[in-house]
């Protein structure tokens, strides 16, 4: 019993463990639940596809966005603006 | 009509990154895109009392924005002589034989569809992000597009690492089917 229950995992766990593999930070043995998981349950499938759809289109090299450093300078520069008035 | 209101403290966490995507498609360089995003932000304090809350902060600052595009194209236009479009084949007289192979589209190419498709893209995405909750908003963005560690982002936020996902999936939740209903 204890066997089974490592081996499937509820949706639960199986979605985190989709989650971190969209991160490349799922180990192997929790990829290997995730794949016996998905191979029973087809609502996990359908949320493990759309979990790689948003990884494509977020990664893609078209969506920009400002890093971190420079936002803090603007914001620096916008509240000495904002004093000033 | 509800009356929107104003609040530059919010701002730059709040658009700057769907102004920047507005902007770095029509000028085409980061640098003077993030300068003109910058000063659509001052140009935005200064005529606050002008903002009448019909609109959302947005769609205000978009027109303020796209008002400094204009501006910057005239500008760079009255350096006479650099903005003028060049064809190297007008005047090179003794250049000969495949002038209209050069010119055939290469089929490989992107087409404009898929251009404009990517570029509409960066809009959704952070149309979609904007209406997460700030904290989800920050740690999805700094997880999946900036790459940070695990680690630094649970150090930064204090919280744990089985927090962070939980963060983490009804954010991907959310934004999947945000994206579903403007994009897919």
């Amino acid at each position: 019993m204890i066997i089974i229950n490592k081996i499937f995992v509820n949706c639960g766990d199986a979605n985190h463990f989709c989650d971190k593999n969209q991160y490349k930070e799922a180990t192997f043995w929790e990829k290997v639940r995730l794949n016996i998981h998905m191979a029973y349950c087809k609502a996990c499938r359908k949320y493990s596809s759309n979990n790689e759809k948003l990884t494509k289109l977020v990664k893609n090299p078209k969506v920009f966005s400002i890093n971190q450093s420079s936002k803090e300078m603007m914001k620096e520069q916008l509240r000495k603006k904002m004093s000033e008035i | 009509m509800s009356i929107n209101s104003i609040d530059p403290n919010t701002w730059i966490d709040k658009y700057s990154d769907y102004l920047f995507n507005y902007t770095i498609v029509r000028v085409d360089d980061k640098e003077i895109a993030q300068d003109l995003v910058q000063e659509t932000f001052f140009a935005g304090l200064k005529s606050m009392k002008n903002f009448k809350g019909e609109a959302s902060e947005r769609t205000w600052l978009i027109s303020i924005l796209k008002r400094k595009i204009i501006d910057h194209y005239r500008k760079i236009n009255s350096n006479k002589g650099k903005a003028e479009v060049r064809m190297s084949y007008a005047g090179d007289a003794n250049t000969e034989g495949d002038w209209l192979e050069e010119r055939v589209a290469d089929p490989f190419d992107s087409n404009a569809e898929s251009e404009i498709e990517n570029t509409e893209l960066g809009l959704a995405i952070h149309n979609c992000l904007g209406k997460l909750p700030k904290k989800q908003a920050t740690i999805f963005k700094l997880k999946t597009m900036q790459g940070f560690d695990t680690e630094a982002i649970c150090n930064d936020f204090d919280i744990t690492a089985s927090n962070l996902w939980v963060i983490i999936h009804r954010a991907r939740t959310a934004m999947a089917e945000c994206l579903e209903k403007n994009w897919f």
